[in-house]
């Protein structure tokens, strides 16, 4: 498939959130685009953005503690940003699906599955309920749950957390959305259900041409299921590119770190974790410069002070790291010769 | 040299009764050793009784049946001065590290309640012990005076391990210690126990469901499903030959930051969920999901046996 067609682009977007603190900047001008068919996972650890990324999109931040204060998301041809809350329900669903964590607690369990997987489509296509029974049966079906016209009577208390996970993104999926995000989707689940799951995006993607946004911490599940990668930190996209130059040539200290952090299977046991120092920076007082630049091994007199600015790796591989400054070309050469990927 | 075995566990049966006339047998017959010194890893996913093993061993729960010795002296039947040694000298660490300090009690209180418990480091003494701790785990002396709301996820489990050192423990039971943190921080906590151990000698019991991590941090692996220890061995021969079909599919689930590899590899998903420990399956509790079950899984269970040195399975592919 082609997988160059723009669906969504997201440019400048600032989301804050007011606190008894004060201000949180959650989102510091973030953008990226995601093309038709692909998958684009969105990376970090806990409080760098990427779940409040994700909920700018469907416009789920809660409008009383939380603004979307800068910035435009483009999907066909409108700006989400700018649509009315009207608008936006008639898109929710329809156009763009999202799903879950956990679904236990983002689904009614005093409502049998059928009636809330045919909630969306009785309400988005305006066909008879016999009708809409029919496309729920389906729906389940290509998820992979058996059985299911006797499953649609049924409670959510009656699956187990991998189906319930299935029933979730059925119920995404059942008006034939072009976008879907996954926020964190296989993170509450055991790992043979997990690998379950990514399966089930994979063939789903293959059969739908659905374009997915997965969020996730785990770089296993973006190795195996990412065509393109962005990685946050502190609000902010810090890299990102195709998957195969973020896993195989990193070039942000953070994104090496990342890698490097994580144990791996087929590694000698006596050779000890590099892990990053410290912890992420405050985001109710964001440091002026580079916001890694306290973590990094790296950092440069400039990067406290000024922010770094993007720059092209090569081809869609882009990175905001000052290291990639010309004048920063020797401290480069230092870094990327121990570590060699 | 002969080894010093400090935890025994032998037989261990855990059941719950549930009412109703129903019971869940959380663990079933396990029965393993921890060396002086070592660090033994337990694996499964979330049901196999992993925490409950854990928990029966440092006497939280009583078995139903069978027996854990430490230091030759059993858990379960220990007179009060017993009991208070190996209170002593056993300590957990928890998997949250939010829900595992008490809000109300400051970083001195919280690493200075073992310890005043035990009647140890009397007066100003204590104090010096506590900024010893804090300094031993990578925090600062004025931490001391703070709450746990002031840290984050991962100083937070470093004031867990330093409470769990307090009374200098011989052996650490690590219920998911890492679980709740970030990649980044994760990676911090488990050096950290590593060089403890190096430095204390201690004995770890290292629960947890990750593993690469288990990998990376165990000489020797258990892995449980369903209340059952299916396999046991040191975790390069685990990683290298598992026997046992469902280690084989754990490894094989368990996706690799590495896109390349992952496109390549030949992966083994098995279908379906882990059924009810409520009633577990008859005969091999994992044939259910098992791609290799045959008729004899279904009727008998599996022998524990070594299938190679220091290789343990229980499976009919090797009886």
């Amino acid at each position: 498939m082609d997988k160059t067609e723009k669906l969504l682009e997201v440019s400048g977007l600032r989301v804050t959130f007011k606190t008894h603190g004060g201000e949180v900047n959650a989102v510091r001008d973030v953008s990226f685009t995601l093309n038709k068919g692909e998958t684009l996972a969105i990376v970090g650890e806990s409080g760098c953005g990427k779940s409040v990324t994700a909920k700018s999109i469907m416009r789920l931040v809660p409008e009383y503690i939380g603004k979307i204060a800068a910035g435009s998301i483009m999907f066909k041809g409108k700006d989400l940003v700018a649509l009315s809350e009207k608008e936006m329900r008639e898109l929710r669903g329809k156009e763009i699906s999202m799903i879950f964590q956990d679904a236990m607690t983002s689904l009614n369990p005093t409502i049998s599955i059928g009636e809330q997987i045919m909630e969306g489509i009785i309400r988005h296509q305006k066909v008879s309920r016999s009708e809409a029974r029919r496309q729920a049966i389906e729906i389940l079906t290509l998820v992979g749950i058996a059985n299911p016209e006797s499953r649609l009577k049924q409670y959510l208390h009656q699956f187990s957390g991998g189906m319930r996970q299935r029933i979730m993104i059925a119920i995404a999926l059942v008006c034939r959305p072009s976008i879907l995000i996954a926020d964190e989707p296989t993170t509450a689940l055991d790992v043979t259900i997990q690998a379950q799951i990514i399966d089930l995006f994979k063939s789903i993607q293959q059969k739908t041409g659905v374009s997915i946004i997965i969020i996730t911490h785990d770089l296993g599940v973006v190795a195996k299921i990412a065509d393109r990668v962005n990685v946050m930190y502190a609000g902010k996209v810090v890299e990102s590119g195709p998957v195969r130059d973020i896993f195989y040539n990193p070039q942000h200290p953070y994104t090496k770190g990342l890698l490097a952090s994580m144990p791996r299977l087929d590694a000698d046991r006596s050779v000890p974790l590099s892990p990053i120092p410290g912890t992420p920076p405050d985001l109710f007082a964001p440091p002026p410069g580079c916001a890694f630049a306290a973590r990094c091994n790296y950092a440069l007199e400039v990067c406290r002070n000024h922010q770094p600015a993007e720059t092209s790796v090569h081809g869609k591989h882009s990175v905001a790291c000052w290291l990639q400054d010309p004048r920063a070309k020797k401290v480069l050469a230092v870094m990327q010769a121990p570590t060699g990927t | 040299m002969e080894r010093k075995k400090l935890v025994q566990v032998k037989n261990l049966t855990k059941t719950f009764t549930l009412g109703k006339g129903l019971s869940l047998k959380a663990a079933c017959d396990v029965s393993f050793d921890i060396y002086e010194g070592e660090t033994f890893g337990l694996v499964g996913e979330s049901g196999c009784g992993k925490s409950t093993t854990g928990r029966t061993i440092i006497g939280l729960y009583q078995p139903t049946f069978g027996e854990v010795l430490f230091d030759g002296i059993n858990v379960h039947k220990a007179s009060a001065s017993e009991r208070s040694q190996i209170t002593r000298n056993i300590q957990m660490i928890f998997q949250d590290p939010y829900a595992s300090l008490n809000p109300r009690m400051n970083i001195a209180e919280i690493i200075g309640e073992g310890l005043h418990l035990n009647g140890l480091y009397k007066g100003k003494e204590r104090m010096k012990r506590v900024i010893e701790l804090l300094e031993m785990v990578g925090l600062q002396k004025e931490h001391a005076n703070r709450f746990p709301h002031e840290f984050s996820g991962g100083q937070r489990q470093r004031i867990g391990i330093a409470r769990a050192l307090a009374v200098n423990p011989k052996f650490v039971i690590a219920d998911e210690p890492i679980s709740a943190l970030d990649v980044s921080v994760q990676a911090q906590v488990v050096n950290l126990m590593k060089n403890l151990q190096r430095e204390q000698n201690l004995t770890y019991l290292f629960i947890a469901h990750d593993l690469a991590m288990v990998k990376h941090i165990s000489d020797r692996i258990g892995v449980m499903y369903l209340g059952n220890m299916v396999e046991m061995s040191t975790s390069e021969k685990l990683y290298e030959s598992p026997k046992h079909p469902y280690t084989q599919a754990l490894l094989s689930a368990i996706p690799v930051p590495d896109p390349d590899l992952e496109k390549s590899r030949e992966r083994k998903i098995i279908e379906g969920d882990v059924p009810s420990p409520i009633n577990p399956p008859s005969g091999c509790v994992f044939r259910t999901r098992c791609p290799v079950a045959k008729a004899v899984c279904a009727e008998k269970k599996p022998v524990w046996q070594e299938v190679d040195t220091d290789h343990f399975a229980a499976c009919h592919l090797y009886q």
